[in-house]
């Protein structure tokens, strides 16, 4: 103890101090980003139970298992559960957000090119879980 | 420093003893005892996951159980007991007293743990070990959901009633000739870590409480039928949880700051940073607990606050590396087989700490959260580190306990197996949650790049099942048929500035 400097471990821990302060910056700009949810997108309501997925459209249409979305839009989801904790989760599009029942949480996404995605559950909620998952089908936006 | 065992004595004088170096011989074969029944469960749940379907575990619901037991078992019956082990043999002769501070409660502690290891494992409950409502109130079957319950509960009053032990052990009966700045680096660990534990399991205590009346329906605090709120529990949980992590892994840190210096035959670089650091992670560890609720639907503000209290934990992380690595620098060091696993440790404890920045960082988190990732990543904590700087630590005190030296070689290949298999399993676990494998899945779909990390997995966690057996057999067969050690200096390292709590107290 003592009989050596100190210098190497301060510009050690500034330069670690630097680096989670750089990491922190940018995750906070990028989360603000984000975050933001554009006005004009659509509603869907995702309802999660054991062990299936429910959609119901702004314009009352419902889907069970299945989500078709037009590509180019925005669309908002409003999630909810009817009985114990669910994750919502479309992992192509990084979109995850726990399903809690007494809670609606929102979070946004915009499909761009046409295609078939996995929805699945990443949240513990018993029996089935391994195999809650729904398709999402992304198809080509014929009123524009 | 000789620690017991040396003549055999029937058993039941070391059961109802309460000399710490008996209670401690207690915790350590109760806690390898339980790493290798949560070990084989391991080994089960990767054995099923080898392809994707129904492989060798019939139903979802025994798989859900193994995984939940399994957690539980390695981290309260292993890791927490192991610690316990270490700190009951060297605590009381690193600050050069005849034993803790409270004998009998000493043994009381100990003699928590076999009844609430018999409960968890009668009961095999299946809603993991994060117990998380309103599962665990209306779905979960008991009465398994009940007797995890209990067994924690008994866990948490053990584990506070240790800490009260060191606590006082260490700050009131040190010996007066020795300042607080001088007590060593292991028996500083036990002192932060029971804070830590004193502070956090009372909230816990109080949730499990709470969760109990839930299932019995006399109340509902976290039941939304009866207006309660799951997320309630979740800042409960991980308000005890996020620091119990440093309560972990702050001892492996502390076995390091042993086995480092020793086996580099030169004094820690800095004795009051390891101070410093050990402090201020037990402070920050409870800033920190919410990210692990980024995705339960938290506001902007609150993410960003416990982002910030994450990443303010790795400073003080990286301190310890750099403290371990400016020892080792320029030492003469010795590769034996302690010093590999807590080199081995170290290096894995540098990659869960780069995982978990990516983790703390918001938008990554929403990409990893609840997958594989996360199961690669505490392993890496869990396994790689605590783990790891445990059974290096156990090898290190082997000679001291029975008087008699492991297997070298025996002990190299356990650790160049162990250090093989845990980077394939955990890195590529990784990889298998970027991927979106969600994690507590009993199967999934046969997407080729799933199945082949899938097998790589199992196949890492088979490697690390052979080294364990390798362990066992070393530990078995050295303890009763081993070469006698040399008890002054068993790792023939030269040298005695390496004992500076003996030196001074050579007749303990």
């Amino acid at each position: 103890m003592g009989h050596h400097s100190n210098w190497p471990e301060w510009v050690y821990i500034g330069v670690v101090v630097a680096l989670m302060v750089w990491v922190g910056a940018e995750a906070w700009n990028a989360e603000r980003l984000v975050e933001h949810i554009p006005a004009d997108a659509e509603v869907i309501k995702v309802t999660g139970q054991q062990w299936f997925w429910t959609f119901e459209h702004e314009d009352g249409t419902k889907e069970i298992g299945e989500l078709h979305v037009k590509s180019g839009k925005a669309y908002k989801f409003e999630i909810m559960s009817k009985d114990v904790n669910h994750s919502f989760n479309i992992h192509d599009y990084v979109v995850l957000l726990d399903a809690v029942p007494g809670r609606v949480n929102t979070v946004w996404f915009a499909p761009m090119e046409v295609g078939e995605h996995d929805i699945q559950c990443r949240e513990y909620c018993g029996l089935i879980h391994y195999n809650m998952r729904a398709k999402l089908i992304i198809e080509e936006d014929e009123s524009s | 420093m000789v620690l017991e065992l040396q003549k055999p004595r029937p058993i039941w004088q070391i059961m109802f003893s309460t000399h710490h170096t008996d209670v401690g011989l207690l915790y350590l074969i109760t806690s390898l005892a339980f790493l290798f029944l949560g070990g084989a469960l391991a080994l089960a749940i990767r054995a099923e996951l080898f392809f994707p379907g129904s492989q060798i575990i019939a139903d979802s619901m025994t798989f859900n159980r193994m995984f939940t037991v399994h957690g539980t078992t390695l981290i309260f019956l292993f890791l927490l007991p192991f610690a316990s082990a270490v700190g009951n043999y060297f605590v009381p002769i690193m600050v050069r007293y005849k034993d803790m501070a409270y004998p009998k409660l000493n043994a009381i502690a100990f003699w928590m743990i076999p009844p609430a290891g018999a409960l968890i494992w009668l009961g095999f409950a299946d809603f993991t070990w994060y117990a998380t409502p309103p599962y665990s109130i209306i779905s979960a079957p008991g009465p398994a959901a009940d007797m995890w319950i209990f067994g924690l509960k008994i866990l948490g009053i053990s584990s506070v009633l240790g800490a009260i032990n060191f606590i006082v052990t260490i700050l009131k009966c040190k010996h007066p000739d020795m300042s607080i700045g001088q007590v060593p680096l292991l028996a500083w660990s036990f002192l932060t870590s029971s804070l830590i534990v004193l502070v956090a399991i009372p909230t816990f205590a109080a949730a499990l409480l709470m969760l109990l009346t839930d299932r019995l329906g006399v109340s509902g605090f976290f039941n939304p039928a009866m207006g309660g709120d799951p997320i309630a529990y979740a800042h409960l949980f991980w308000f005890t949880f996020h620091p119990e992590v440093y309560v972990l892994v702050i001892p492996a840190i502390g076995m390091m700051y042993e086995i480092i210096p020793r086996f580099s035959r030169k004094p820690i670089f800095s004795h009051s940073s390891g101070i410093f650091a050990f402090v201020l992670l037990s402070m920050v560890s409870f800033s920190s607990w919410a990210h692990h609720m980024y995705a339960t639907g938290m506001s902007f503000t609150e993410k960003t606050v416990f982002m910030i209290g994450t990443l303010a934990a790795v400073p003080a992380s990286a301190m310890h590396v750099f403290n371990f690595i400016a020892t080792m620098w320029n030492g003469r060091i010795k590769f034996a087989t302690p010093m590999m696993w807590a080199v081995g440790g170290i290096a894995l404890f540098f990659s869960a700490g780069a995982g978990g920045v990516v983790n703390a960082a918001m938008p990554l988190d929403f990409q990893t959260h609840d997958s594989y990732w996360v199961v690669g990543h505490f392993h890496l904590f869990v396994m790689g580190t605590i783990a790891f700087g445990s059974i290096g630590f156990l090898y290190y005190m082997f000679p001291y306990v029975t008087g008699r030296m492991y297997n070298e070689r025996m002990g190299q290949v356990h650790f160049v197996l162990s250090f093989i298999g845990t980077v394939l399993v955990f890195f590529t676990q990784h990889v298998l949650g970027l991927y979106g494998m969600s994690r507590r899945v009993y199967d999934y779909p046969p997407i080729p790049e799933w199945i082949a990390m899938n097998q790589i997995a199992t196949v890492g966690a088979m490697i690390i099942g052979v080294s364990m057996i390798i362990f066992l057999i070393n530990i078995i067969y050295s303890s009763g048929k081993g070469k006698i050690a040399d008890t002054d200096d068993p790792f023939s390292l030269g040298g005695k500035y390496y004992w500076p709590y003996e030196a001074k107290n050579p007749s303990h």
